[in-house]
């Protein structure tokens, strides 16, 4: 019996927790009650879609090895609770690189798969999944099958936030690497117009950003691509592949995190008090690509109450409804310490895939009831838009959305019907949004 | 489920014509799409409370229940639970007849003390124990300043709600670690149908007051709520009286 929580440290709920070997995993998916299982990685979504209150939580980061990993092709099989962390410092120093990177690398490449998630060069490295070439998938049977793209299990599998089995292994192609060292161009860009003409135009291969002040109404562009053998510092040209991962600080406890807020913060929005217009740096690969992995724990800062990230994505023609929904939580009754903007190219690989053709904005803000009116409105908007809110991110959004949101849901659902008639497989996010 | 807003989906108010209980579904409402089971005697009331949560935009379920009569209330709780899990429970009900009267009619003190008390702790526990099995949901039970230490005038309601509110701590405790939270309330007098025509003693409030400190109060996570906070200094005043000047207040 443990309480389990999100990310964003929502109200916890117990659940009996169980780890193991596929045997094991297999016997408890054949015998579960009425509250059914799931799988849980890191706990790194921010909502509940990694709790099931009363059933059977998976704990699968035990399981993290690398099964085998082809240094020639870039191919590697990994066990679904291997952390990004732990397969960048495997495949980096062989000069090979996962091709998307969501901002924090203590997510596992179940979780990776289960959230499809995406990285800063969505459009052009597509989301995860597109880089997933099979997974073992334990059903509601308590068999295990390889999926592989041909497989309709599996485009239900990306996205499907753990709702269809238990991700038990995967093979990912790599992409090679020149050096461990990320090339950073920040652009101080003034009006939304110039963020979104400097997200649009990317060059193939770079990573584009925009944070935003929302209050000021401008932003800093940031722009990155891995960097050239003569750009890394001289220091480390001899050994250019070394995964350099600073040594997180921790934040501090709870009653005191509160504390630590400004410096967080401040870090993440270090540069949009950039006083020159543009800054070109070098930097280690874990220190460009996941800022907020410095400070462990960094939920804490928002207290008790924890914090809620509002994340959207709307089509590439919504401008106007993009523009409408910054006014809107640039209005918000808590204030917005992070805001952050990024272009999306196409649509994931997944039935519930959260990427489409458009701008996503994630927005986080401290948890308050006062946000309800503000969330219901954009909610509203986003769905008007044809847009949708992330699933691995959502705490808060109203369930009547979900249809218009995700036109895939109904064929999502009729697999999960097939696949898992006694609905074995469930979590606290998909009893709140009805999934 | 309750939301990152600690918004429930669905709650359950045993005592289904209880203002203050309304009042907190009504609050709810306002933040969200909401499920109200309202649980309590067959009445027009309790029609009339459905169809205005109704109106409001709430999809209203009614369950009979009588808090009165312990041995119907597993299966009243078990439909009250059929429709999905219930994120909330609100404890509601409650009798405060006039003093001397119930004096006077010894069946009508012991209804008194079994809704008031029997009635709760037979709801409570039905309650945590679904809650249990869910993992998740708060239990909130309206108990009154009334029980911190019953006046010579009454007494008799006081000391069930003093039992209650002994009763609501220990379940809090026992429930520890189990994903249910209990919040105890502690209302002074408020103004509704049960105390019409009362004399109105200092520190009263309304309904919708109870109503925003309880949703406050679950946000926050706190376990115990007085409404108003002033209560709780007059309470400790209260507790602190030597028993020959209590005797002496009304």
């Amino acid at each position: 019996m443990t309480l389990l929580t999100g990310w964003g440290r929502m109200e916890p709920t117990r659940s009996t927790v169980l780890s193991g070997d596929d045997e094991r995993l297999a016997d408890a998916v054949r015998g579960a009650g009425p509250r059914g299982v799931l799988a849980r990685g890191s706990g790194r979504s921010y909502g509940d879609a990694a709790g099931n209150s009363g059933g059977v939580v998976l704990d699968m980061t035990a399981r993290h090895r690398i099964l085998s990993f082809d240094r020639a092709a870039g191919l590697i099989r990994v066990e679904a609770g291997l952390t990004l962390d732990a397969l960048l410092r495997a495949v980096v120093p062989a000069g090979w690189c996962p091709p998307v990177l969501p901002g924090t690398a203590h997510v596992t490449v179940g979780g990776a798969i289960a959230a499809d998630v995406h990285g800063k060069n969505h459009a052009d490295a597509g989301s995860f999944g597109d880089h997933v070439t099979s997974v073992d998938l334990l059903t509601a049977d308590g068999t295990a099958h390889t999926l592989t793209h041909r497989d309709a299990l599996l485009r239900a599998t990306m996205g499907g936030m753990g709702l269809t089995g238990v991700v038990l292994r995967a093979d990912l192609r790599l992409r090679p690497l020149d050096t461990a060292w990320v090339t950073l161009v920040h652009r101080r860009v003034d009006g939304l117009r110039g963020l979104l003409d400097g997200l649009s135009a990317v060059a193939p291969g770079w990573h584009a950003v925009a944070r935003l002040d929302p209050s000021a109404g401008r932003g800093v562009l940031s722009l990155s691509a891995p960097a050239r053998l003569r750009e890394v510092p001289t220091v480390h040209r001899a050994e250019p592949l070394r995964y350099l991962a600073p040594r997180p600080l921790p934040c501090p406890p709870l009653p005191l995190a509160g504390l630590a807020r400004p410096r967080l913060v401040g870090a993440a929005n270090r540069l949009l008090g950039l006083g020159r217009r543009t800054v070109r740096e070098v930097r280690p690969l874990p220190v460009a690509m996941f800022p907020l992995d410095r400070i462990t724990g960094w939920n804490r800062v928002y207290g008790r109450s924890g914090l809620l990230q509002y994340q959207f994505v709307v089509p590439a023609s919504a401008e106007a409804e993009l523009a409408e929904a910054l006014r809107m939580v640039a209005g918000a009754p808590v204030g917005v310490p992070l805001l952050v903007l990024k272009r999306l190219g196409r649509a994931g690989p997944g039935l519930l895939s959260f990427p489409m053709d458009g701008w996503t904005l994630a927005a986080d803000f401290p948890a308050h009831p006062a946000l309800a009116p503000l969330l219901a409105r954009l909610d509203a908007l986003v769905a008007a838009a044809g847009g949708r809110v992330y699933l691995a991110k959502d705490a808060g959004t109203d369930p009547r959305h979900l249809p218009a949101m995700y036109p895939g849901l109904t064929e999502f659902r009729r697999l999960r019907g097939h696949w898992d008639p006694a609905g074995v497989f469930r979590s606290d996010l998909a009893r709140r949004l009805s999934l | 489920m309750m939301d990152g807003l600690r918004r429930p989906q669905s709650m359950v108010l045993l005592g289904g014509t209880s203002e203050l209980g309304l009042a907190i579904a009504r609050r709810y409402l306002a933040m969200g799409p909401l499920r109200v089971v309202l649980a309590g005697r067959p009445s027009r009331l309790l029609e009339e409370a459905a169809a205005d949560l109704a109106a409001a935009g709430a999809q209203v379920e009614i369950v009979p229940f009588d808090a009165a009569e312990p041995a119907t209330h597993e299966a009243a709780l078990g439909a009250c639970f059929a429709g999905g899990d219930v994120d909330l429970a609100v404890v509601a009900f409650g009798l405060l007849p006039d003093q001397d009267t119930a004096l006077r009619d010894p069946a009508l003190a012991v209804r008194t003390a079994s809704v008031n008390y029997t009635g709760a702790v037979s709801a409570g526990v039905l309650l945590a124990r679904e809650m249990t099995v869910q993992g998740h949901g708060v239990i909130v039970v309206l108990s009154s300043v009334a029980g911190e230490r019953p006046r010579p005038a009454n007494f008799l309601y006081g000391s069930a709600k003093a039992g209650l509110t002994a009763f609501t701590r220990g379940l809090a405790g026992h429930l520890g670690g189990t994903g249910v939270r209990v919040l105890l309330v502690r209302a002074g007098f408020v103004h509704t149908r049960m105390t019409a025509g009362l004399s109105v003693p200092p520190l009263a409030t309304t309904p919708d007051a109870v109503a925003e400190a309880v949703v406050d109060a679950v946000w926050r996570g706190s376990g115990d709520v007085w409404v108003p906070r002033a209560a709780r200094p007059v309470a400790l005043l209260l507790r602190l009286l030597p028993h020959a000047v209590l005797r002496r207040l009304p």
